[in-house]
């Protein structure tokens, strides 16, 4: 293959990668998911003042129809099954926000019910730190995946992930 | 609150069903109570009208790991048209049941659902006695104070106890 | 699941409209968190429902039982998200009890004009949640306009929008800032008004009332007998509000009505939250008329509280020495138990308190108020119709953090 040919089916892919990545990232659907105190934050970065709608982000009731999740609260090993589930309604290409400290690390509550991060359930692509982190702060974490999206190499095969067993926590030990 | 007058008027009702009654260090009237006496007196003291305790505020289960009785539940009640309150407390050792009060109070269904699933705790005669908070497959009781705060190492908390595999515990209460 | 309490259907009972097991949560947009209800359905009418609490359980409890007196105020935050400076009171007025000390009458004004503030905050969100459920999304932007309002002066108070902490045990954590005085009665003058607005806006809609009248009574003797309290109880027709009943703080000065209505249907438990706010704005206004103006927000006890002047700690060496301790080790608390319980914007929200006299409580319950609330749902949702429950959970308002723990 000459350089020449070499270069244009470069610009090519590079392009379609731009415009893909363009609309993806300008119309980013939430799903309407909140957890705990961390959804009041980001209601009110839905509503009047804050207003993410400018930014092309809608919140939707149903995971079918979004493209971004906001884990806004703790999650715990009895809800930990239903966040992969909804997870896995989601459409591809999908993303994860972890909004706040209980759904980046467990926060405070390192105990025996809760998940001590949401990345051992599903992959995160921005964290927003805070407990809750302000409606400002889960705004730039929106803005930061926009700009991972706008960087994303959109014409590669993304791999689709298998709808595992959701397992179930016994709270035991495992057998040995 | 008008305690002294609480107590005669508890004293001259309810006494065959108190083991004991004081002031706790918080001015709350206190009576120490056996557990099969707890459904009788609760529909008393609801019913008799010069005291009308109508409102179950809360039900708390207290573990005292090393000490005999292990238990102690108690009943916090509050009468709406009298403003008065009073403490229940029934001590009780591992393994025994509780008469429930769901009886009494409709709002003791989920107090006493809490106690079983976080102490393992059995009322006798509870219309609905399963888990509350924690789902169905949990093993253990996790407010006890021999269950580890962080519970046991699985895949969603990686800081969790080490099992303990030399001690081969029994986990039905 | 083991066992539901669903309805079994004998053999000779069998109707022809076919009956639905439906799962409605735990996520869904109307169930305000995670709330999980599983409805037996003939038709569109709810026969028998299970709810399923639990998917935000933290163990708050246990917790407790491993941090300090001070640290677990962050804790109490965390319960009822939107109005955390009620439950921080009510964790720190059992504290102070253990202690036998009372915070000075300026951080006392301050605790309950924050409460006050508080209640309108959470009272705001539901009653603009509730019409936003029912397909009137309108009144949900306006009242985060207000919503917001309150944020900023919470902020401008305490340094945080929602998990403050301002409330500690003897006393509060600062003074008020510069100029919050005049701010607050600005926003009691706007709201005053706006709060009319929300009113016309769903109160005389047709279709509000519709859905909302005569749908999920409860008579007084059934509202108290399912342990319900706060304005849920009230708008029940039972009268009984802690704030006036057993008065904390310095409720006893203040001139508020206690606001109850009769029918005990969702209409009232809304209107019940929208007439408390305005008795809120006056016990803030009489709050702000009769603070001392000057004087300590802490009490003087240097085993308890953190020294007032920050600049001593940088000065002394003993003020040094104090930081370090109630910082790293916390403060001792005598043995004994104690029950306190203070009327939160849900109900009653009480704090037992064992003490073993270290610097960690030996036990901690809490008598959650959206906890005990949310189970009437048994008795309240039989025989609507599906949308109904959509306004039976709303007008009851749980906030899934407290009921869960």
């Amino acid at each position: 293959m000459s350089a020449e040919q070499d270069s244009t089916t470069n610009v090519f892919f590079t392009a379609l990668d731009g415009v893909i990545n363009w609309s993806r990232r300008s119309a980013l659907w939430p799903e309407t998911f909140g957890i705990a105190c961390c959804a009041i934050e980001m209601i009110s970065a839905g509503c009047s003042r804050y207003d993410l709608d400018r930014f092309g982000i809608v919140f939707r009731a149903s995971p079918r129809q979004s493209d971004v999740m906001v884990i806004a609260g703790t999650v715990t090993k009895k809800f930990a099954p239903i966040v992969k589930l909804l997870y896995d309604q989601m459409p591809e290409p999908r993303w994860v926000i972890a909004m706040g400290s209980c759904a980046i690390s467990g926060g405070v509550y390192n105990t025996y019910a809760v998940v001590q991060g949401s990345e051992l359930l599903v992959p995160v692509d921005v964290n927003v730190p805070g407990c809750p982190p302000r409606p400002d702060a889960l705004m730039h974490g929106f803005l930061l995946l926009q700009e991972k999206i706008k960087r994303s190499r959109s014409g590669r095969h993304i791999p689709v992930r298998d709808v595992d067993d959701v397992p179930v926590s016994t709270g035991k030990p495992p057998p040995q | 609150m008008p305690d002294a007058a609480l107590l005669n008027i508890l004293k001259s009702t309810c006494d065959r069903f108190i083991v004991d009654s004081f002031d706790t260090t918080d001015g709350f009237p206190c009576l120490v109570i056996e557990r099969n006496n707890i459904v009788p007196l609760c529909a008393q003291l609801k019913r008799h009208s010069d005291l009308q305790f109508n409102f179950l505020s809360d039900i708390c289960v207290v573990d005292f790991l090393p000490k005999i009785p292990r238990f102690e539940v108690l009943y916090h009640l509050y009468s709406i048209p009298y403003k008065y309150r009073l403490r229940l407390k029934c001590p009780f050792t591992e393994g025994q049941e509780i008469p429930s009060v769901t009886t009494v109070w409709r709002t003791a269904n989920w107090h006493e659902r809490e106690a079983y699933d976080m102490y393992g705790i059995v009322f006798s005669d509870h219309p609905d006695l399963r888990r509350i908070f924690m789902w169905d497959e949990f093993e253990g009781y996790p407010q006890r104070k021999d269950f580890p705060l962080r519970g046991y190492r699985d895949e969603y908390n990686p800081f969790g106890e080490e099992p303990d595999w030399s001690e081969d515990q029994d986990w039905s209460h | 699941m083991t066992e539901m309490t669903l309805l079994d259907k004998s053999p000779g009972n069998e109707s022809p409209i076919k009956e639905i097991l439906l799962n409605l949560g735990p996520q869904h947009p109307s169930t305000h968190g995670v709330l999980r209800l599983l409805l037996q359905m003939e038709g569109e009418k709810i026969e028998a429902l299970d709810i399923i609490i639990g998917y935000l359980h933290r163990g708050n409890e246990k917790l407790a039982e491993s941090f300090t007196y001070t640290q677990i105020i962050p804790l109490t935050d965390r319960l009822d998200y939107l109005c955390q400076p009620s439950n921080n009171l009510a964790y720190c007025l059992a504290v102070e009890k253990l202690l036998g000390i009372e915070a000075p009458e300026r951080a006392q004004y301050i605790r309950v004009m924050m409460t006050e503030l508080s209640r309108i905050s959470g009272h705001l969100l539901i009653s603009g949640a509730l019409p936003m459920d029912l397909g009137a999304m309108t009144t949900l932007l306006y009242v985060m306009r207000e919503r917001e309002m309150i944020m900023d002066l919470m902020e401008m108070a305490t340094g945080a929008r929602m998990h403050s902490s301002y409330v500690r045990v003897g006393g509060i954590r600062e003074d008020l800032p510069e100029g919050f005085t005049d701010r607050m009665l600005e926003f009691c003058r706007i709201f005053r008004a706006r709060i009319v607005d929300y009113e016309t806006l769903v109160d005389k809609n047709r279709m509000f009332l519709r859905r909302t009248r005569d749908i999920g009574v409860i008579s007084a003797v059934d509202a108290i007998d399912w342990g319900l309290s706060g304005p849920c109880l009230r708008a029940s027709g039972v009268d009984w509000d802690m704030r006036r009943d057993n008065p904390y703080e310095i409720y006893d000065r203040l001139q508020f009505d206690v606001i109850v209505r009769e029918n005990g249907d969702c209409y009232d438990r809304w209107k019940c939250r929208m007439d408390e706010m305005r008795e809120s704005v006056k016990m803030i206004e009489q709050c702000l008329a009769q603070m001392p103006k000057q004087g300590p927000v802490m009490v003087d006890m240097p085993q308890i509280a953190f020294p007032g002047d920050k600049g001593k700690v940088q000065a002394s060496m003993e003020s040094l020495i104090q930081q370090f301790q109630l910082s790293a080790y916390g403060f001792k608390v005598p043995a004994g138990e104690t029950y306190v319980s203070i009327e939160a914007p849900k109900g009653e929200l009480g704090f037992y308190i064992i003490s073993d006299g270290s610097e960690k409580p030996f036990r901690m319950k809490i008598r959650a108020p959206s906890f005990v609330n949310l189970q009437v749902l048994y008795d309240l949702c039989k025989g609507y119709y599906l949308a109904d429950v959509i306004a039976i959970v709303g007008s009851l308002d749980p906030v899934m953090k407290e009921v869960d723990k």
